[in-house]
């Protein structure tokens, strides 16, 4: 058995958990629990736990306005971030920050970040401080298919490999840049043929299959942390729900979502792999599923009696001066 | 509901508009009119490329639904999420020949191409000794109110205009977005114009022909001679709202809506002032260096004489808009607290 099976099981407990905690927030938010719009990242989460499951919380990542998943790959508790979405003062961030600012710094998560392109520059800055201080820690930045084409990114992308920093760029290409398909954006060909043009290694991956992901991540965190510099991954996958909750979706074909839940599904690609490997039983996942409805639905409980930040003493907190 | 008592009236067919439905019709008819205008930017069509409908969104607030079917992709151009290359540009193309209007979505991504507008744009005509024109629109959402968190929810005005070389216009209501457009369009310089995002349903009578309102001249929602209140975009609304209940209390309230905070009609502020005497300014940006205390100065500077009491601000606090509901609603300047600035500076 090539993976340890405490690996395996972390590694569908975590991405099981994405899908339901996604699901639920839509249920949540169609039902006026959440605040403002969230964009969910159902359908995405072999990409999330691939690249975090062998990362520290010294290990920092970057995420997208679709972070959700990334938190929890990253060992955000769900109660917390449960009470962020929610706008909570016990939230990750106190109710300041919401589904798309939620960070968690602790747990070596830079933030959610609702400007696209907004991250890679800072992941860079982290990649910087963990080779300069030689720490051997690395740094991750989970970029949608079209952050690539922010000058932002591509400053990050060429300056990254000029200080040969261990910085991994993750794009997670769910074929959509919000309502316009993503290689209308993308004025070449291939993103990853972009992506090696910055003079780093760059591969394309099925971000749909947990093992080809997590195997080309690995090769990119250890060069990474043997001071091999950069590399881009682009990890091909499919997006569930909408640009964000309530989104109509008129852009996408008929039957898509309903197609790709069918045979698109990460989380079924993985099940079936695992159990036709003789690697895990379907019994031994499915209690890993009645454990996570349990632990949503506490989270959700909670969050729903937690108390609401008061204006008095939480809106002027947290600031540099006072006026 | 809003006496625009300085404003020619339109004769003619009318009716009432949504502020979308409103700033729709002026882009619509001014593309009809002249074929160098064009529109650009992420989703103004939507669904680019997509297996699925085109024009799917229209803008994510649904402003430029309808223009990509008319007017092609060659006029309503979805660009990649590149605002720096989006605003570069239709400046560029602004002083090449077209009358480019770039959408910027939401105004908190000036971030992302602040260098195209203020350091490029801006400064052409001066710069370049008065022989470049660059009739470039700008239009972008602004403020909070819609639980979209700190990235989503900025009321950047007082940036863009304490940027010499930018026009800056924010409309109140769907009257004055329209003609505010039409104006805008047709002006040779770069117009910044920023919509309120929770302003977009607001209705009023609308009049189906094309008028320009032209820029520096505010509008008077309110007329009264106690206290001047000077207020702009969403906050004119709260500010009608809270002179009527001062009404009925005996005090009578002046609200000004510059309607472009550049050109700023300050004019007729201190007209206003000169009557009263008492000013509170009313704003949701952030309190320094900001509008509030921008036109505060002018009336403490030009108007001292006039005033028989303080002048006051009602400002955003010094932070980031924050994300939960309750934290959201005490940020924004609420009618509750325009009307205590107002008590506070009015006899006894």
């Amino acid at each position: 058995m090539p993976y340890q099976k405490d690996f395996l099981l972390k590694a569908y407990r975590s991405m099981k958990t994405i899908r339901e905690f996604e699901e639920r927030c839509v249920k949540e938010f169609e039902g006026g629990n959440i605040p403002g719009f969230v964009h969910v990242s159902n359908g995405q989460e072999a990409i999330a736990v691939a690249a975090c499951i062998d990362l520290s919380d010294k290990d920092i990542i970057g995420s997208t306005h679709r972070g959700h998943g990334h938190c929890i790959a990253k060992g955000c508790d769900i109660g917390s971030m449960m009470k962020e979405i929610m706008g909570r003062v016990t939230g990750l961030c106190k109710g300041k920050g919401g589904s798309m600012h939620i960070a968690d710094i602790d747990k070596g998560m830079l933030g959610a970040n609702a400007i696209v392109g907004g991250g890679p520059p800072l992941v860079n800055g982290a990649a910087l401080a963990a080779k300069t201080l030689g720490t051997k820690n690395i740094a991750l930045s989970f970029n949608g298919d079209g952050s690539a084409n922010q000058g932002t990114v591509m400053e990050a992308m060429n300056m990254a490999v000029v200080l040969q920093l261990p910085h991994i760029f993750l794009y997670e290409n769910n074929g959509y840049a919000e309502g316009t398909a993503a290689n209308y954006g993308l004025g070449c060909e291939s993103l990853t043929d972009r992506n090696a043009g910055f003079g780093m290694p760059a591969e394309c991956i099925d971000g749909l299959d947990f093992f080809a992901t997590y195997e080309a991540l690995k090769v990119a965190t250890q060069r990474a942390r043997d001071g091999g510099g950069p590399t881009a991954i682009e990890a091909m996958c499919v997006r569930f729900d909408g640009h964000f909750i309530g989104d109509p979706q008129l852009y996408r074909g008929t039957d898509e979502i309903k197609d790709a839940r069918k045979t698109q599904d990460c989380l079924k690609i993985f099940r079936k792999r695992v159990v036709a490997e003789g690697w895990l039983t379907a019994a031994t996942m499915n209690a890993i599923d009645k454990e996570i409805m349990v632990e949503i639905e506490k989270a959700v409980a909670d969050a729903l009696t937690a108390p609401h930040p008061d204006p008095a003493t939480d809106l002027m907190s947290d600031v540099y001066c006072s006026y | 509901m809003t006496n625009f008592s300085n404003d020619p009236k339109i004769a003619g067919k009318s009716s009432l508009k949504t502020i979308r439905e409103a700033i729709n019709d002026a882009l619509r008819a001014e593309m009809r009119r002249d074929p160098t205008v064009i529109v650009l930017g992420e989703e103004v069509s939507g669904g680019a490329g997509c297996p699925g409908e085109d024009d799917a969104y229209g803008g994510v607030f649904g402003v430029t639904k309808g223009l990509m079917p008319e007017f092609g992709r060659e006029r309503v151009i979805d660009t990649p999420i590149s605002e720096a290359a989006i605003i570069g540009a239709a400046a560029g193309a602004a002083n090449n020949g077209l009358r480019p209007v770039a959408e910027l979505m939401f105004f908190d991504f000036i971030g992302v191409s602040f260098d195209q507008i203020f350091n490029q744009t801006a400064k052409f005509r001066y710069m370049f000794g008065g022989k470049s024109k660059t009739p470039l629109v700008i239009r972008a959402t602004v403020g909070g109110g819609w639980r979209a968190g700190a990235q989503h929810s900025s009321m950047l005005h007082s940036i863009v205009t304490h940027i010499a070389g930018l026009k800056v216009v924010m409309p109140s209501n769907a009257y004055d977005a329209k003609g505010l457009m039409v104006q805008a369009i047709r002006d040779d310089d770069p117009i910044i114009f920023l919509e309120h995002k929770t302003m977009y349903d607001n209705t009023c009578e609308v009049p189906d022909e094309q008028y320009a309102i032209p820029f520096g001249e505010a509008a008077f929602p309110r007329q009264g001679t106690d206290v001047t209140i000077v207020a702009i975009s969403n906050m004119v609304t709260r500010a009608i709202e809270a002179a009527d209940i001062l009404a009925k209390e005996g005090i009578s309230c002046e609200v000004i809506d510059p309607r472009t905070v550049s050109p700023l009609d300050d004019e007729a502020i201190l007209e206003s002032v000169e009557v009263t005497g008492r000013l509170v300014v009313v704003d949701e940006g952030n309190p320094r260096c900001g509008l509030a205390s921008d036109i505060a100065g002018i009336v403490a500077e030009k108007g001292f004489h006039s005033l028989k009491a303080p002048i006051r601000t009602v400002t955003a606090p010094h932070t980031p808009v924050p994300f939960a509901p309750e934290l959201e609603d005490a940020y924004i300047p609420s009618v509750e607290k325009i009307l205590a600035a107002v008590r506070s500076i009015i006899g006894g």
